[in-house]
């Protein structure tokens, strides 16, 4: 995978990427473990190589494809993002990997296809974490076709230059950087193109409490955790809170996506 | 010392060698309740240390948060132990009661100002919205809310103040520790295994305070 790290760009509003440590050792990946430091811990047993995603659906070419036929046939680039949880923390990370559009157009979407619906790789014997019902197994998410095909979505295939590691997804895994973490699906196996609106996980779990969009926005109140504001990770003790914005920063490039949605009733 | 013999229930049996329900009684006598109140409040430096030192990880505030917590509701697990130790084992510890309610409520407190000054960062409009909005949070100051009488009236002078009327007001205790344990469950994402082991605990300790149990003598 010598591709992996890709060029380097400054992030356009000097964001300070958190430690790679912060980032690599504070996960959630519930297949490992529901502790921020299982996944590190745990998650070394999963086999990430060789490695296929499967593409089906809605699609002119359904095929399995092998992950490196598809970094072969990406451009790989580095992108600094805010990455927001719907716990309230914060971080701040550089990825490298490739958009998702990229990646939709070599498969060659269908004119009828509405939503991009993803699945996490579910493999009992690597993942210690699946032998308990804390969710659905296999997780699953899902896109509307216009934010999957958003510039600023990303398959992401490194942190830091160097290959993502398996606690952050590998060796491929969704970065979606205005909405909340868990829609950022981990360790991609299958996406399909569909029609209707695929499920979710957390939805599916709690539909009380996460919605299909979940996009970051400060005024619309989970039930548990205020969105008001955030802890970003990584001051110690006394970092204190920061104010949470709408889309998560984003909101110049992608709120044109919900022009005319109800974005409370739609959360 | 003969009063503590005959509050445990235990038969004297002079010829029997030493049980261990004994040597607990007997090394409980031994130990002044001075010395758990030391021993309880170690760990707090201990997890200041921790937290300044990266040993709860990128995320010190709620390694602090959760430690604290986990420890007071220990803490009155403990404290509500007491009792069906000594009714069904004959295991008397409850001179050390007090030590073990007071440290609990000095760990919700602390538990309460990391929350308020660290995990919050003194967001005070905010707090006020999460505590009246978020059923884990009003029910975790709930349980904060009632400890706060147990705490004032746990010395001599109160006891002998309120009378019976004290009893009463201790049974406070149980919804206390309940609503700790719901605060726990409600606060976790999905469904853990961990709080739900704890209320299972709590619950047990509280089924044989029930009068069916409390007949029962071992």
């Amino acid at each position: 995978l010598s591709s992996i790290a890709g060029g380097l760009h400054a992030a356009p509003d000097g964001l300070e990427p958190n430690s790679y440590e912060d980032i690599t050792q504070y996960n959630n990946y519930y297949e490992f473990g529901t502790g921020k430091s299982d996944p590190a811990e745990n998650a070394h047993t999963l086999t990430t190589t060789p490695w296929s995603v499967e593409i089906a659906g809605l699609v002119d070419k359904p095929a399995t494809y092998a992950m490196q036929d598809i970094i072969d046939a990406m451009t790989i680039e580095e992108r600094i993002y805010r990455f927001r949880c719907v716990e309230a923390w914060s971080m701040v990370v550089p990825w490298n990997g490739f958009e998702l559009a990229d990646l939709l157009n070599l498969a060659g979407v269908q004119s009828g296809a509405k939503y991009v619906a993803f699945e996490t790789a579910f493999r009992p014997d690597e993942m210690p974490g699946v032998k308990y019902p804390v969710l659905e197994w296999p997780y699953v998410e899902a896109l509307r076709l216009d934010e999957a095909m958003h510039p600023l979505t990303l398959m992401a295939t490194g942190i830091y230059g160097k290959p993502i590691p398996n606690q952050n997804g590998a060796p491929l895994r969704l970065v979606v950087p205005w909405k909340y973490g868990y829609k950022s699906i981990k360790s991609i196996v299958r996406i399909t193109l569909t029609d209707t609106q695929p499920p979710t996980s957390w939805n599916k779990a709690n539909p009380g409490e996460y919605g299909f969009y979940s996009n970051v926005n400060p005024d619309v109140s989970h039930p548990r955790w205020s969105q008001a504001s955030e802890r970003p990770i990584g001051g110690g003790l006394f970092a204190g809170r920061q104010p949470t914005l709408m889309f998560n920063g984003y909101e110049d490039e992608v709120a044109g996506l919900y022009a005319g949605l109800d974005l409370v009733a739609n959360p | 010392m003969k009063q503590d013999f005959k509050a445990a229930g235990a038969r004297p049996a002079p010829l029997r060698k030493k049980s261990v329900v004994d040597r607990v009684n007997g090394a409980a006598r031994k130990l002044p309740a001075w010395a758990v109140y030391i021993v309880g409040l170690l760990p707090v430096p201990w997890m200041f240390y921790l937290a300044q030192t990266g040993g709860y990880g990128p995320d010190p505030v709620k390694g602090l948060e959760h430690a604290l917590g986990q420890w007071a509701l220990q803490l009155l697990i403990a404290g509500l132990a007491i009792t069906p130790l000594r009714r069904f084992a004959g295991i008397n510890l409850i001179k050390f009661r007090r030590a073990l309610g007071l440290l609990a409520f000095a760990y919700v407190s602390l538990h309460l100002t990391v929350w308020i000054a660290l995990d919050m960062g003194l967001f005070w409009a905010q707090m006020l919205g999460d505590v009246i909005k978020r059923p884990y949070i009003t029910i975790g100051m709930t349980g904060f809310l009632c400890l706060i009488p147990l705490a004032l009236t746990s010395n001599n002078r109160s006891i002998r103040k309120l009378g019976p009327k004290w009893r009463s007001l201790h049974k406070l205790v149980y919804l206390a520790v309940l609503l700790g344990g719901i605060h726990f469950i409600w606060l976790v994402k999905g469904v853990q295994l961990e709080p739900l082991i704890y209320m299972a605990v709590i619950l047990a300790l509280l089924a044989v305070r029930l009068p069916h149990f409390a007949k029962v003598r071992a």
